[in-house]
């Protein structure tokens, strides 16, 4: 992409507005949908400057180490190592020297996988093909001695990034993961294994001996941010860049993102986002969707756009899908939320609930005719297939269809809320509803 | 700079269509009748060809409500590079991923899939074959709901595919069921959620008049429509099943103008006419009771609608003697509570208070409850007791209490492997019971403790 934009440049000098915004729209989406590496960690120097001292000793200096990055999901943690990596890299002994092996515990899901992959990512595979190894420790072993060999003048310290690290903890014996960390105990090849992970309990995953050789350090990466923050990293995100090739419209560009970030509304609308969660990842699903609503005459995000995005993003996904149901369905739900009520939680089946809805018809209802017992029973199914309704034992049991134990999936302030927004609902339907022990 | 609002609803198509051809943007919308907003906003999210989009969209609305529709279509039209895949289809994941190198890279890199392919290869070869053309990719997932049953790990990958194979590539997920019941334990890279709203009432009309006989007036359709909608829609909001109902009738309106007893404007009488008639077309025809061909031909032959049986009503089955036997015993095994065998089943039960045992304490009876296990000695002594003449209990009354559960008129409860008093559940209706008592002139509802 970095190529095309100076033939932009060229090609049209004098750009019209549409295209503009299209670009500053591009470079935005890069950076909220493919997670681009900001030009700086925010709030994390300390957890930084511990990682990158500890794999510059791996690097540079032959230790073995073994850390744990632990933070909840969207917290920056494959952020925090790519920065890290970057800056590592940079440094001229390392670049040659280290070797880089990247595994992800949802890829690799066996430990014969993973090992195919270490091989294949150390560039080993010629050497794998012909020797017929033993048990998978000693493949292992020759996996490193092998890197030993092929670096003459001295062994080449290899970094083990371990995503989704938890998942690795599943794997039969723990194989790959005693291995690794023995390795990284025991004076061989210098190995510095970074484990990435979302779960707290991590360590009380591991066996005894697999944890006795890990070195129990971690890094937690716990959001501390301020609203404040949450507001800068806002604009910081909607903001173009520097090397922008319009100065002119950027600069106006990030005048408006600052008058934006300081209206009332948008405050609101962020402070309800941060109240839920702070992570930065429901934040930038917000941003982006506002910005793909940006519309290409009016130059600049507005309120508007945010509003709607927040709308968009918040919507109850339940309520959406009661909203589509017939008014059969919907009188069924009622008729299981008066079977909950009466019968405190207990699961009902299809039987009772006619039962139920078959007492309303008699008794008050003009605007709904009568039903025959299968119509009844197919609005019945549609509501298990919606997931709505579900049976308490999975289907171990096989009884007839209307005897099967089920569970209302909703509760009580959903129903009588789908009901409110139910549109051209009978009136008698709603005071069945709103009648308690009908 | 500023324009009025009313040109902001039409602004961001003509924006979009910077990028697309404008006819074919054109086309598009009219063959999307009632979806121009959910177009427009999907179209939006989706960006120009060559910006990144969102790595997962989580698309979910109501059966029928046009969601693959809208999604293929705007593939297709704007000639998008996409991998549409079906999951019910997929069996394993390695169906899925061949499916998905097939559509972006054609076949050659599809046949380096190794045999049992991990999701670790896939990844690889995405990634090995993977090209610097910047269009966006998609991957179309229907029915994903059965993405949940497959490995563990499938539905967290794909939704942040975009990371892992580092290219530009959208996962597009399509259900029916809501995001939360997808989410597993430990989290997941969130997908944005787009949701498809049903059709309300006037866009079905509309949706539904387009496909007007090209004989009869579009009015008259419309009409037609109406009226059907009076009578399914609020029972049945589905488009499909609407359009099939609506194609089915429609000659059976029609019938009174070819017989020129009314006119197009006499739509009252022409009501009248079809009002039974669509009534009848959902106790049968919407249940699948009467196939749609017997449907159309019992309308050809003008014939009282309700004459052929259904599929229901076929439920009588010819069973032994002793079988029968066997299963009403069964039944009233299940269905009676044990304390009240003696009074039934004892020929000389001698002293009973009566208003004791008449008391039901329990308001819902059993056959709102469902049946009861019982053990295989109270179903022999009761079936001693029903029969007349006196039964050996040979090894073929045994048998054909095994094979009444092979039949699936019994089930057997708990261990399947169990040969000492092994418990047991009638699972036929009343309906069923009383029909096969009347063959051997047994009344069983005098038997029975709910109808006391």
């Amino acid at each position: 992409m970095s190529k095309r934009r100076p033939a932009a440049l060229t090609e049209a000098q004098c750009v019209s507005m549409p295209q503009l915004v299209l670009q500053a729209q591009k470079v935005m989406r890069e950076r909220l949908c493919h997670q681009n590496l900001p030009d700086q960690p925010i709030g994390l120097e300390s957890q930084h400057k511990h990682l990158l001292e500890l794999l510059r000793r791996t690097a540079v200096h032959g230790e073995s180490n073994s850390v744990l990055i632990v933070g909840p999901r969207g917290a920056g943690k494959s952020m925090l190592l790519g920065f890290v990596l970057k800056e590592l890299m940079q440094l001229k002994e390392v670049q040659k020297n280290v070797l880089l092996v990247e595994l992800n515990g949802l890829l690799q899901t066996d430990d014969k996988i993973a090992l195919r992959e270490i091989t294949r990512q150390l560039h080993l595979e010629n050497v794998v093909r012909d020797k017929v190894f033993g048990s998978f420790a000693e493949n292992m072993a020759f996996l490193l001695e092998a890197l030993k060999r092929g670096d003459k003048c001295s062994s080449r310290p290899v970094l083990f990034i371990l995503d989704e690290f938890d998942l690795f903890a599943h794997h039969k014996n723990q194989t790959l993961l005693y291995n690794l960390l023995d390795v990284s105990q025991s004076a061989q090849a210098p190995v510095a294994v970074v484990g990435l992970t979302c779960r707290l309990d991590v360590l009380e995953l591991l066996e005894k001996r697999v944890k006795s050789r890990f070195s129990h350090r971690q890094i937690h990466l716990f959001s501390s941010l301020l609203f404040g923050q949450y507001v800068d990293v806002v604009r910081s995100q909607l903001s173009l860049p520097q090397d922008f090739p319009y100065p002119k419209f950027s600069k106006e560009w990030n005048h408006n993102i600052t008058k934006l970030c300081e209206e009332k509304s948008v405050q609101e609308i962020l402070q309800r986002h941060f109240n839920s969660s702070k992570d930065l990842r429901s934040l930038h699903m917000l941003l982006f969707v506002a910005v793909s609503r940006m519309p290409g005459f009016n130059w600049t995000l507005r309120d508007v756009d945010l509003l709607e995005a927040s709308r968009l993003i918040l919507a109850d996904s339940k309520a959406n899908i009661l909203h589509g149901l017939s008014i059969l369905e919907l009188c069924l739900i009622i008729a299981m939320k008066h079977l909950n009520d009466t019968y405190d939680g207990e699961p009902f089946n299809f039987q009772m609930v006619h039962n139920e809805f078959k007492k309303f018809i008699q008794r008050k209802s003009h605007s709904i005719h009568k039903f025959e017992k299968p119509v009844v029973m197919k609005a019945f199914e549609h509501l298990v297939q919606l997931e709505l309704v579900r049976p308490v034992d999975a289907g171990a049991c096989k009884v007839q269809r209307e005897y099967q134990l089920m569970r209302l999936m909703l509760d009580h302030g959903q129903v009588m809320e789908a009901l409110q927004r139910y549109p051209q609902c009978p009136t008698d339907v709603k005071q069945w509803a709103l009648s308690a022990f009908a | 700079m500023l324009l009025d609002v009313d040109t902001a609803t039409i602004m961001p198509l003509t924006l979009l269509s910077a990028g697309y051809p404008e006819d074919t943007m054109r086309s598009l919308t009219d063959r999307l009748p009632c979806r121009e907003t959910q177009v427009t906003s999907l179209l939006a999210l989706m960006g120009e060809p060559d910006q990144y989009s969102y790595p997962s969209i989580f698309i979910y609305g109501h059966r029928s409500t046009g969601k693959s529709h809208v999604v293929l279509s705007i593939m297709k039209d704007l000639e998008i590079p996409h991998a549409s895949v079906d999951c019910v289809e997929c069996v394993s994941p390695g169906l899925l991923f061949h499916q998905v190198l097939l559509a972006f890279f054609g076949p050659d890199a599809a046949a380096l899939l190794p045999r049992c392919p991990s999701l670790s290869d896939f990844v690889r070869l995405y990634k090995q074959m993977k090209d610097h053309a910047t269009q966006t990719r998609y991957i179309i997932l229907d029915k994903a709901e059965r993405m949940r049953d497959m490995d563990f790990s499938l539905l967290p990958v794909l939704l942040r595919l975009q990371e892992l194979v580092d290219d530009n590539v959208t996962v597009i997920l399509l259900s029916e069921i809501v995001w939360e019941k997808f989410r597993p334990n430990t989290g997941c890279f969130e997908p944005l959620l787009f949701h498809f709203p049903d059709y309300s009432k006037a866009e079905l009309v509309q949706i539904l008049s387009q496909d007007h006989h090209p004989s009869y007036t579009p009015e008259l359709y419309a009409s037609y429509i109406n009226i059907l909608l009076g009578v399914f829609f609020s029972v049945c909001r589905d488009l499909r099943e609407l359009r099939h109902l609506a194609a089915l009738n429609f000659p059976k309106f029609c019938e009174p103008l070819e017989k020129e007893e009314a006119k197009e404007s006499d739509i009252h009488k022409l009501w009248r006419n079809i009002e039974p008639h669509l009534q009848r077309a959902m106790q049968t025809v919407y249940l699948r009771e009467v196939s749609s061909i017997q449907w159309e031909q019992q309308q050809m032959d003008e014939k009282e609608a309700t004459t052929p049986r259904g599929l229901s009503a076929h439920a009588h089955i010819e069973l032994p003697y002793y079988s029968k036997f066997l299963l009403i015993a069964a039944y009233l095994a299940s269905y009676n509570p044990a304390r009240t065998d003696r009074r039934f089943f004892v020929k000389s039960h001698g002293k009973l208070k009566k208003t004791n045992f008449l008391k039901k304490h329990e308001k819902t009876s059993n056959h709102l409850l469902g049946p009861k296990p019982f053990p295989l000695d109270r179903l022999l002594a009761i079936f001693y007791s029903v029969v007349d003449s006196r039964v050996a209990p040979t090894a073929s009354i045994f048998s054909q209490i095994t094979s009444l559960v092979t039949l699936q008129l019994l089930t057997l409860v708990g261990h399947d492997d169990q040969l000492d008093s092994p418990k047991y559940k009638c699972a036929v209706s009343l309906d069923f019971i009383l029909a096969i008592s009347r063959t051997v002139s047994f009344d069983v509802v005098k038997y029975l403790y709910d109808f006391l």
